[in-house]
């Protein structure tokens, strides 16, 4: 039997020696989508483009506007210097958000009346637009309190801030998104390149007749299978370690649990992937079909219902309910558990179960439909 | 002792029936071969007989082996080569006899044995480093033979292994099918050239999915044609034999090159009839009308037609 999967196993890593195209696909793909995603996507909102009409133009309206300024969060573009400029501001995207600060500004604070301050924000991006909401908000808080202390500390009463909020944020310490993204990032990576490259490896046997010749040899499916995946899993492994190590260098993402844990999760997620793609290859007969019904049903599912960047919880109970068909899913809980959390087995050990479990189905299924059909 | 027997195949997908209730026996070390237009059956056949496909109802048994219960025991002796020439392209010569050597789980001298046995039947000794890609067809299909057999099976499948090649090579080709029948491996091998059909020992004709005629060539040409073959040569060939298809003289017109062979039943009378039919009444120059022994495409042609006028 070794002997058997052996020769399988050597002639499939000379095959793909000699296959450029797929060798650039294997390697080059990882890369392309570590940058992607590590450096594109970024929920962080910062640098927000802020404009000011100021009507005031008093010392108080100053130190307002100074207090906006002094985060990272807001980036002056511009003094706007009437109102019927604010529109153009914002319809031609010169500024996200545009403050109007009105002329009776500091003659109200002095005499104790309320101010209304008017924020105008371009409210396209539902998300962004309230993230601005929220920082100026805090902002004016803030500001309020200093002028409120200051006044009463004018009159002889000095108070302190009854309550004070410290938030301490677990495992993602500076609410970093690309901290939370590399896990989702390595099962997407792992998942697409395991698919396809599995797919394509069986169905170019069909499409070439030595696939028939494998059948009417003493080969046992399992030899096939088994020598024929050996080398894209060794491959899969390896990704994941480059995309590990790059996630480290690049994005400072350290592995905080067991690595011995993270490499037998690692395999069981792999074994998943690639029975997906032996299910594409029993379905395919051609290597075009087998390419785009891979991506398909990779990529896809594991970018956009695995909880990879759209969390599961906050989806209509139907379609968390199909989130299950991507193995993505389990293993992108299980690894924000071994490498942000750095807990043990016991917390995602049901997620384990779940990916044997998928690959025994799924399996099974493929061994169905390839009898089914290999008697047409 | 048979290798193979047959005993009223049949395989249907839905409501057509690809083979349709055949049954033949195939003696050890025999050249068996399988003839049929395309679509006839002959591959299906060949599936099943390999173990890949799960007849309808009927058994067979290859080796002694019964092709449903024991199709893994099957597929152990037997080589499968089919017209495709499955080999791994993108591999080199040596590459390949590796690779389907460790496929059988060959090691050791008898692998090393046998690598050189298939480099010397493909003549491509001291060139198993060239990419299989690159070789000539007719190399290629000596390659695929020589991979096939690699195991030493004792019997062989070869499903029209000389489509597509030129036909020097396609001779040499049947020389090596003749000496490893004579080393005593059974090969059965499906083909839709009717010339090599006369280098096999036994023949069987399937048209439609049924067992048509059977005997050795000889025996077809004897057995199934009755009565005399007239070959004529003359002007406008096509138009003559519409013609002549109709007398009530002539029994089947087929056209071989330039020439009609025409089927009749006394040779004596027909022979003046068939001139005077075309010079007089049709002006259509003869030049020449022989007598020939009928090949195996005459006995063929005759069957076929026969058939399809039963059927009709």
């Amino acid at each position: 039997m070794l002997r058997r999967i052996s020769a399988i196993v050597k002639k499939e890593v000379r095959q793909l020696k000699r296959d450029i195209r797929l060798l650039f696909v294997m390697f080059f793909f990882p890369v392309f989508l570590l940058m992607i995603f590590g450096y594109a996507i970024n929920f962080d909102v910062k640098h927000i483009k802020l404009a000011i009409l100021d009507n005031d133009k008093s010392i108080m309206s100053r130190d307002f506007i100074n207090s906006l300024l002094n985060s990272e969060y807001f980036d002056l573009v511009n003094y706007i210097e009437g109102y019927s400029e604010v529109d153009s501001y914002l319809d031609e995207k010169i500024a996200h958000c545009v403050v109007v600060i009105p002329n009776d500004f500091s003659k109200k604070i002095y005499s104790g009346q309320v101010v209304q301050i008017q924020y105008l924000i371009d409210g396209v991006d539902a998300n962004t637009a309230a993230i601005i909401r929220n920082y100026v908000t805090l902002a004016t808080l803030l500001y309020n309190k200093n002028i409120l202390s200051m006044m009463l500390t004018g009159q002889g009463i000095y108070v302190s801030t009854p309550v004070s909020l410290e938030p301490q944020f677990w495992f993602n310490p500076d609410l970093n998104t690309t901290k939370f993204l590399i896990p989702g990032l390595i099962a997407v990576i792992l998942i697409v390149t395991a698919v396809i490259t599995v797919a394509l490896s069986f169905v170019r046997e069909k499409e070439r007749g030595t696939m028939e010749q494998l059948n009417v040899s003493s080969l046992s499916s399992i030899e096939l299978i088994l020598g024929k995946t050996f080398p894209f899993v060794i491959i899969a492994l390896i990704n994941a370690g480059f995309i590990l190590l790059a996630g480290y260098i690049l994005f400072g993402v350290e592995v905080k649990g067991s690595l011995i844990l993270l490499f037998i999760t690692t395999l069981v997620f792999i074994s998943a992937s690639t029975s997906i793609g032996i299910f594409v290859s029993v379905i395919a007969d051609s290597q075009q079909f087998a390419f785009s019904l891979a991506t398909f049903l990779s990529l896809l599912p594991s970018v956009i219902l695995s909880g990879f960047i759209f969390p599961i919880d906050s989806m209509p109970i139907i379609i968390q309910i199909i989130t299950n068909v991507t193995p993505a899913k389990f293993f992108i809980e299980i690894l924000r558990a071994i490498v942000l959390r750095g807990v043990g087995l016991t917390a995602f050990w049901e997620e384990v179960i779940y990916l044997i479990i998928y690959t025994i189905i799924l399996m099974s299924l493929s061994t169905l439909i390839n009898k089914k059909r290999a008697q047409i | 002792m048979n290798s193979i027997e047959v005993n009223n195949l049949t395989k249907s997908f839905g409501k057509f029936t690809a083979v349709n209730d055949i049954s033949f026996t195939i003696e050890k070390g025999q050249v068996f071969g399988f003839l049929g237009a395309n679509g006839a059956g002959k591959t299906t056949t060949i599936r099943m007989l390999c173990g890949i496909l799960t007849p309808t109802s009927g058994s067979a048994s290859v080796g002694g082996f019964d092709i449903t219960k024991e199709s893994n025991k099957v597929k152990n002796i037997i080589g499968y080569m089919s017209q495709r020439f499955s080999l791994y392209n993108d591999l080199t010569v040596e590459e390949n006899i590796n690779f389907f050597g460790g496929v059988y789980g060959l090691e050791g001298t008898t692998f090393v044995e046998r690598k050189k046995w298939v480099l010397s039947i493909a003549n491509l000794e001291g060139k198993q480093n060239i990419i299989t890609k690159s070789l000539p067809g007719g190399i290629k299909q000596r390659l695929a033979l020589g991979t096939a057999v690699i195991h030493k099976p004792d019997i062989v499948f070869l499903d029209e292994p000389t489509s597509g090649v030129d036909p020097i090579s396609r001779r040499s080709f049947w020389d090596l099918i003749n000496s490893l029948a004579s080393e005593g491996t059974t090969v059965l091998v499906t083909t839709h050239y009717l010339e090599e059909a006369e280098y096999c020992n036994n023949i069987i004709l399937i048209d439609a999915g049924k067992l048509i005629a059977e005997g050795n060539p000889e025996k077809l040409k004897t057995d199934y044609i009755k009565h005399n073959i007239l070959e004529i040569e003359c002007e406008k060939p096509v138009e003559a034999m519409e013609l002549l298809k109709n007398q009530d003289f002539v029994i089947d017109t087929s056209i071989f090159g330039n020439n009609i062979h025409v089927s009749v039943q006394s040779k004596t009378t027909t022979e003046k009839q068939i001139v005077e039919f075309l010079e007089k009444q049709n002006s259509i120059k003869v030049t020449a009308v022989d007598e020939i022994t009928p090949t195996l495409e005459d006995v063929f042609i005759h069957l076929l037609e026969t058939n399809k006028k039963k059927i009709a």
